[in-house]
């Protein structure tokens, strides 16, 4: 009869970070840049079907990297989620930091409880104020954890490449055209010459507070992130 | 956390994931109610029309309780998503809430599959959801929306009539719901004329609207000292847009200065 193989929890958590980790570093980057008139997020996908960035609400957006049906059963229940509370209560109700503590909470829990492998997803959530001071993005990892975004944030991907890129060239206030160029080349910058990502490989949406409509969440087309990107 | 369901897999549906999850918010769901209800606010009359460029809809603004005047200024024609409009007729709580469902459900659909509902599919969940009602419209709690759309495929604008079973009926030209109704379709009758621009449209939605105000003790007609006018909406290609009051006036005062010599409105040639 063979003894039972003794883990210690810290090894067993450390085992589990490893392989969610490993996961998400397998994909191409994720980058949030918050603008003069709000929220820029870029991925790098040539599917034009499957998104790694969505609208959940109003004026929250969703971006993920890992694993596509992980984050996207994530998505749909932040929609279900916000537009319940939105039915519920009302439209000005539904709050990035509610989103963010729901994920939070999910995320944990799927983590640490020996039953299920843990996701292998990263997401931002993202919330456009009326004020680029009142802007909030939140970076959720695969453990639950949460964190401010203040400017910038990258994740998946070769993220420390691409994050010095941005931390080196980014300023506050930036036009659209200005954060899209940056953001574009802070994705090439996971190989080294960094490469140039064409316009129809990247997928892009703003969360734009000058919107007249309530909701704020728009897509960009190839044709005008080419032409961002050619000015 | 995220409640339990909300991660299973299931349908792009709202109305299906607030039966699941929250029952008791669905729409008339406070069950049976017996005898006589008094106090309850009922809305009256809406027209639509549709034109060259796509279709106009427009509702009166009274809310009636039996013999009173429950509201003056009540909107009745809301948007539900970029290219369609619901108009309500019935009781104004359960229409209201409806409506609202109705909005979600489109907005969510759309969230959800990336796409949005053709012209058709959003006509079927909307006499889906009416017909959900049918316990409380036995209860004499009646909801009779008016859906149009503009159908960016078809393009061109459209307009379903439903009745509280849910038995949807498409009309290319005009229609008209609510206890003004008979007035105001037969008025339109008379004005509406294939290809209208969008002014001449909305000329004849108001003059319908005076019709049924006319004829129709629930219907309000045009309140010149408190300068309460229908609500127009209109959706082309372009999607929706809400006429502002100001513009709404000028068409209104028009057709009401055309009334001081014409009571009755403008006449139709004989043959």
């Amino acid at each position: 009869m063979t003894a039972p193989f003794y883990v210690s929890p810290e090894q067993l958590m450390k085992d589990r970070a490893d392989f969610a980790r490993k996961g998400i570093a397998r994909g191409r980057s994720v980058v949030v840049v918050q603008y003069a008139d709000g929220i820029l997020l870029v991925a790098e996908n040539p599917s034009q079907a499957l998104h790694k960035i969505s609208e959940i609400y109003d004026r929250i957006g969703f971006a993920a990297v890992g694993r596509y049906n992980e984050f996207e059963n994530l998505r749909i229940a932040g929609v279900r989620l916000a537009d319940m509370r939105g039915y519920a209560y009302d439209r000005r109700d539904v709050t990035g930091r509610g989103l963010a503590n729901a994920y939070a909470q999910t995320l944990g829990t799927i983590f640490s409880s020996g039953g299920e492998k843990p996701y292998e997803v990263e997401i931002f959530v993202a919330e456009v104020g009326d004020d680029a001071a009142h802007d909030q993005v939140y970076r959720l990892t695969y453990d639950g954890s949460v964190a401010d975004v203040r400017g910038h944030g990258v994740m998946g991907g070769q993220s420390e490449q691409v994050d010095a890129h941005l931390t080196e060239h980014y300023t506050e206030g930036l036009g659209l055209q200005e954060a899209l160029r940056l953001a574009a080349a802070a994705l090439g910058q996971d190989s080294t010459p960094a490469r140039e990502i064409s316009a129809a490989d990247l997928e892009v949406a703003v969360l734009d507070r000058t919107r007249s409509q309530p909701r704020k969440f728009k897509r960009l087309a190839d044709a005008a992130v080419a032409d961002a990107l050619a000015g | 956390m995220l409640p339990d369901g909300y991660r299973s897999v299931g349908g792009s549906s709202f109305a299906d994931l607030l039966a699941s999850q929250a029952p008791e918010m669905m729409p008339g769901a406070s069950g049976a109610a017996t005898g006589e209800l008094a106090g309850v606010a009922h809305g009256t009359t809406i027209v639509a029309a549709t034109f060259a460029d796509g279709v106009v809809m427009a509702g009166d603004r009274r809310a009636t309780m039996g013999n009173v005047i429950a509201q003056r200024d009540i909107q009745k024609v809301f948007s539900t998503d970029e290219y369609s409009c619901v108009g309500i007729a019935g009781t104004a709580g359960i229409a209201i809430e409806m409506t609202r469902l109705f909005q979600v459900e489109l907005e969510h659909y759309e969230k959800i599959e990336g796409a949005t509902l053709s012209t058709d599919g959003k006509a079927n969940r909307l006499a889906t959801l009416i017909r959900g009602n049918l316990g409380m419209a036995m209860q004499g709690l009646a909801v009779v929306p008016l859906f149009a759309a503009y159908d960016l495929d078809q393009q061109c604008g459209r307009i379903f009539a439903f009745d509280v079973t849910g038995n949807k009926n498409e009309e290319r030209t005009f229609h008209s719901v609510g206890s003004g109704s008979t007035f105001a379709r037969g008025s339109l009758k008379k004005l509406y004329a294939e290809g209208m621009d969008e002014r001449s449209a909305v000329t004849a939605v108001i003059q319908a609207l005076y019709d049924a105000a006319d004829d129709d003790t629930a219907t309000g007609g045009p309140d010149l000292t408190r300068r309460i006018f229908p609500l127009v909406s209109v959706i082309t290609a372009d999607g929706y847009r809400a006429w502002d009051e100001a513009e709404t006036a000028a068409v209104a005062d028009a057709v009401i200065g055309g009334r001081m010599t014409r009571p009755d409105g403008p006449s139709a040639p004989l043959t």
